[in-house]
């Protein structure tokens, strides 16, 4: 599978560095040229010699797009620091390049359930985060009763 | 009228005077907190502090009720979300966009936002009209309609010239609609003979302007658009 990811912070990077061990073809879009760096830290061989694919570009730009390889992508992960670009890039993905997986961060939750629901793969850290609050909260509270 | 502003930058705070004047119901929403709170005197109750891509703030601001939103923030990720979910979540009628960056200008035609408007299109198309290459102006692009308007000004020596109407076999798509000559305009008839200083309002489907220039331009030159 070709993966394309659009981000490479935290989360975007260590997702393609698991997805090209785990023998996909991985292409990483950031518009940092130094967060390069994460996708080479820990690993005993450069990016680019374990196999993987780093270009540089905001990802609004099509051509930036089509050099990161989209036109052949078969799945799609918008992982940059903004819920609103990450939303934008994805349905470019979806509907202009027609990406079969297309997956997307979305801080706010609200949003994460509605653009969901227009059929936009999400995954929303923030509910994450509120249920594990929750449900420490909770434990903490029976550990005390 | 009730119009929510997405931005209270320049634009969004002189639409919003210019609505209020004529008497429309308006909320401006704004993230900035500095531009928020420099704002807020004159607006009063009519400015709120939020970010307009969120659900609440739109909600809070009554979108359910909005006759028109209108997102002119300087982000484009903005604008296009914050009337894709007033037209797709909310259901209102009316958005319309405004567009930072040009480039970015068919992101927004592919998620359907419309009209999206772009200050540097505007003056290009300006300067288009005070200037015009080859004679051709773009005097109006129906874009869901897949039609637009031109203006040519007719060349001395064009292949047109001293030709009836109904005689200049234009491409298919295309149609004269009017001239205008001595500083009146008139609907064409079939014997109305074309003379050189003319100029004519043809309307054609787009990517046409090229080869209907070549019918009212000196030797029947071609245009390179």
């Amino acid at each position: 599978m070709f993966v394309l990811i659009v981000g490479a912070g935290r989360v975007g990077a260590t997702v393609a560095k698991s997805a090209l061990a785990a023998g996909h073809e991985v292409s990483v879009l950031d518009e940092d040229p130094l967060s390069h760096e994460r996708l080479d830290a820990g690993q005993s061989e450069s990016w680019e010699d374990s196999g993987g694919q780093f270009t540089v570009g905001t990802a609004l730009e099509t051509e930036a797009l089509i050099q990161a390889g989209i036109e052949r992508a078969d799945a799609f992960i918008a992982s940059t620091a903004g819920d609103n670009t990450n939303l934008v890039i994805a349905q470019i993905a979806q509907k202009r390049f027609g990406v079969e997986r297309v997956i997307v961060r979305v801080m706010d939750p609200a949003r994460a359930d509605w653009y969901g629901e227009q059929g936009l793969e999400t995954i929303s850290p923030t509910k994450h985060a509120i249920a594990m609050f929750k449900s420490a909260l909770e434990t903490e509270a029976e550990a005390v009763a | 009228m009730y119009a929510i502003i997405a931005g209270a930058g320049k634009v969004g705070r002189n639409l919003a005077r210019e609505l209020s004047s004529k008497d429309h119901e308006v909320t401006l929403i704004e993230s900035s907190r500095a531009c928020y709170v420099a704002s807020e005197e004159e607006f009063e109750h009519a400015i709120q502090y939020g970010d307009a891509t969120e659900l609440w703030v739109l909600e809070r601001a009554g979108i359910q009720r909005a006759d028109l939103v209108i997102a002119v923030t300087g982000d484009d990720e903005d604008n296009i979300l914050v009337c894709q979910v007033a037209k797709e979540k909310y259901l209102c009628e009316r958005v319309i966009a405004r567009v930072n960056n040009p480039r970015n200008h068919d992101h927004f035609r592919l998620l359907g936002i419309q009209p999206a408007v772009s200050a540097t299109d505007l003056i290009l198309r300006l300067i288009e009209h005070e200037v015009p290459r080859y004679g051709l102006v773009h005097l109006l692009a129906l874009e869901e309609e897949r039609l637009e308007i031109i203006e040519l000004e007719v060349a001395a020596d064009a292949p047109t010239v001293g030709e009836r109407v109904s005689d200049i076999a234009l491409p298919e798509g295309s149609l004269i609609i009017s001239v205008l000559r001595e500083g009146s305009g008139f609907v064409p008839k079939p014997d109305t003979v074309i003379a050189a200083g003319d100029e004519v309002l043809l309307v054609l489907d787009p990517g046409l302007e090229d080869s209907i220039t070549s019918y009212f331009s000196a030797n029947g030159q071609h245009a390179s658009i």
